[in-house]
């Protein structure tokens, strides 16, 4: 059919099942909205920034498992969305990012609001196009949606000329595609596998590793079985929270620079490592010559490029987790769950010499009970949303999680701002559950303009602000590393949290007791607006047990033992 | 480790359309890679063109470089040559006032000739390998060459 350029992004994203994109018009994508505006296919959610669209497109993505769609317009549109595309392509996650140019007779000219705008992406994408002919957009779009969310997922941007979504071109959504030069691989290789498996049942310390890609891979429940069926001990990273159940035997916890001191001291100690979707980050092994030393390696992700890329692997193996472990499934009565008994005995006390806890000994209350007390009030009935700090930490390593998906956090690229935008596109996508985005004082200034838009599309997030006053994380590491110069951390200067809710047509509460808390997130819940909680907490608690940076695993800061009150 | 910075040569086979060869160049010099010398010329009746790159690293440093381009999704696939033939051009331009049969002889000893007489400079052109182009450079400076350009190298699997 003979459509314009502007008409066949919108039958594009018809044909890809797509149910709500988030937004923000501009003079280069006009053509585009005025289809928007025509259509009922699909809910265009107008953020009211571009670096939230593509946040809550990632939340969205990361609650359904489906890709995000943002769309933005030229020039400042698309510099703004640019931190969202990099968070996005940091944690991978599939994301088709449509922005608009000016027409392509001015391009090059320096015209207004025309930036290069694929020069900048190309770095923090997974692929982008500048699309020069309507003719081609058909390709191209399918293209973007299969790439995004193929092999390691990840941002796709598809840059389109105000001319190109003004002409008319023959459109026909059902081509083939033909990428010859793009064939992720997904099946492992049967005889790496069997051979893992062998070293698995060899191994006297083994340890599975789990990470974000069992998430990708929507594969946590073939790992749990895997897991319980072998009886070896697991940590998961800090985007993997969820994979297993909190209340699992052989989940020891986080491991990491905040991971738990039993973790970190599995990890030291395992002679086998068994890497499920992981990359091997800097603030996961802390210094690398000293991470599990000792072990042999099994890798399994499906890039190729992040096996051996910092620890070399024994045992490569190349593919989609979930297939991957399935095999591994088939062969698991090779291993032995008995055999490890000792191993899990040694683990375990390490958790009760060091266990994950903190001190109630002020009179200010403590982070780490907040988020418990959000665990024990809402747990499996609430998708958890952070942003980027101390406040952070607490919650990966103190909410109970039980599910995959149930926990949308920035973890590569650390994007203070993330969380409010990032709990609305989850609201979205997952409208039975609870909204919760804890945000630190620091961060939830980043985006808070969002309360307009959760206010305007009923999509009632409930932001629990831990305020301390302080930019918290960094506040940490002069107190620790900086010998308590706090340059520029001090946030004692505020805005009335509660009224700044209160302006946008959102609810506040302050909070400075637990008793007041449970109210607060109570009378929240029960409204079901969107809330800003602002809980007063101690002013200098730490994120406690920390490695220091390029410190080894098993050299922890540990929290002082005290009398528990 | 001996071989920490040893070099290398990559061909890489792309699909010939626009920005793909900043994608290549984006790839090293956003990891920090780096690159010594780079041709590309499309490959005759395809749609894909030849890049030859002459890097530098650790076998690890080029097993991710590798592996990395491999991730660019318009690259058809990457050669990290052991075995290879390696072919360089080099232009010399020489005052006519010095020896040109000298020069001419250095030249044919190098694959190469007189290719060009001006008024006032000839133009002189090699093809050698890489190292022996070096050599040949080293040799003609006596003639006080006034410009030299090499084009890069270009490599076949043996």
């Amino acid at each position: 059919m003979q459509i314009s350029g502007a008409q066949m992004v919108i039958e594009a994203l018809i044909a890809e099942g797509v149910d709500t994109i988030f937004g923000y018009p501009g003079g280069a994508i006009m053509n585009v909205y005025d289809e928007i505006y025509k259509q009922n296919n699909f809910e265009h959610i107008l953020t009211r920034h571009e670096q939230a669209a593509v946040h809550a497109a990632e939340g969205y993505s990361k609650a359904s498992g489906k890709v995000g769609v943002a769309m933005i317009t030229s020039g400042p549109g698309f510099t703004n969305a640019v931190t969202g595309i990099a968070d996005a392509y940091m944690d991978s996650i599939p994301l088709v990012v449509i922005s608009g140019q000016v027409p392509m007779s001015l391009i090059g000219t320096d015209a207004f609001q025309e930036i290069d705008a694929v020069g900048i992406s190309r770095s923090c994408t997974k692929h982008n196009y500048l699309v020069t002919d309507a003719k081609d957009l058909a390709r191209v779009l399918k293209e973007a949606f299969y790439i995004a969310s193929s092999g390691r997922p990840g941002p796709v941007h598809v840059d389109i000329p105000k001319d190109v979504t003004a002409q008319i071109a023959e459109f026909d959504y059902s081509v083939e595609l033909q990428l010859e030069t793009y064939k992720p691989h997904t099946k492992g290789n049967p005889r790496q596998i069997k051979k893992a498996m062998e070293a698995i049942a060899k191994a006297k310390r083994p340890l599975f590793y789990l990470g974000g890609g069992i998430v990708n891979s929507n594969a946590a429940y073939e790992v749990r079985e895997l897991v319980r069926k072998t009886g070896i001990p697991a940590v998961e990273t800090f985007m993997a929270r969820g994979v297993l159940s909190h209340d699992d035997d052989l989940l020891i916890s986080m491991l990491g620079m905040h991971g738990s001191y039993a973790a970190n001291m599995a990890m030291s100690e395992t002679d086998l490592v068994i890497g499920l979707g992981v990359r091997f980050d800097d603030r996961v092994t802390g210094k690398l010559s000293e991470f599990a030393k000792n072990a042999g390696v099994i890798h399994v992700d499906i890039d190729p490029a992040s096996i051996s890329k910092l620890v070399n692997a024994d045992y490569p193996i190349v593919g989609d987790i979930k297939n991957v472990v399935n095999e591994m499934l088939e062969q698991s009565s090779l291993v032995n769950p008995a055999k490890y008994s000792s191993w899990r005995e040694s683990i375990r006390n390490f958790d009760e010499l060091h266990p994950l806890t903190y001190h109630e000994d002020t009179d200010r209350l403590k982070p780490q009970w907040v988020i418990e007390r959000v665990g024990e009030l809402l747990g499996d009935s609430a998708n958890i949303s952070t942003d980027v700090g101390q406040h952070q930490m607490w919650a990966a390593q103190f909410y109970p999680f039980s599910r995959p998906r149930q926990w949308i956090s920035s973890g590569g690229l650390g994007t203070m701002g993330f969380g409010f935008p990032a709990a609305i596109g989850v609201k979205a996508a997952s409208p039975e559950k609870i909204s919760i985005n804890f945000t630190g004082d620091g961060s939830i200034l980043m985006n808070c303009q969002e309360l307009m838009t959760a206010v305007e599309r009923k999509l009632p997030v409930i932001n629990i602000i831990l305020n301390n006053n302080y930019l918290g994380m960094v506040r940490q590491w002069q107190t620790l590393f900086y010998d308590k110069r706090h340059s520029e951390t001090d946030l004692s200067v505020q805005p009335d949290f509660v009224k700044l809710a209160e302006a946008f047509g959102g609810i506040g509460y302050r909070v400075n007791t637990k008793e007041e808390f449970d109210a607060a997130l109570k009378d929240a819940v029960e409204k079901n607006i969107v809330a800003f909680i602002e809980v007063i907490i101690e002013r200098l608690e730490n994120v406690m047990p920390m490695v220091p940076s390029g410190g080894s695993l098993f050299n922890m800061m540990l929290l002082e033992k005290k009398e528990k009150k | 480790m001996q071989d920490e910075n040893a070099r290398r040569v990559i061909s890489v086979i792309v699909v010939n359309e626009a920005s793909v060869l900043s994608r290549i160049t984006d790839l090293f010099s956003g990891r920090g890679y780096n690159i010594t010398s780079l041709t590309v010329a499309p490959i005759p009746d395809s749609r894909y063109a030849r890049l030859t790159i002459v890097t530098s690293g650790s076998i690890r440093v080029i097993e991710q470089i590798t592996k990395q381009l491999h991730k660019l999704i318009p690259v058809l696939k990457v050669y990290e040559h052991a075995d290879l033939v390696e072919k360089e051009i080099a232009l010399i331009k020489f005052p006519i006032s010095e020896n040109i049969t000298d020069i001419a002889t250095l030249c044919a000893a190098y694959n190469g000739k007189i290719s060009n007489v001006g008024e006032n400079v000839i133009i002189a052109m090699v093809a050698d390998e890489p190292k022996r182009i070096d050599n040949f450079l080293k040799i003609i400076n006596k003639y006080n060459p006034k410009e030299i350009v090499r084009s890069g190298a270009v490599a076949l699997e043996r």
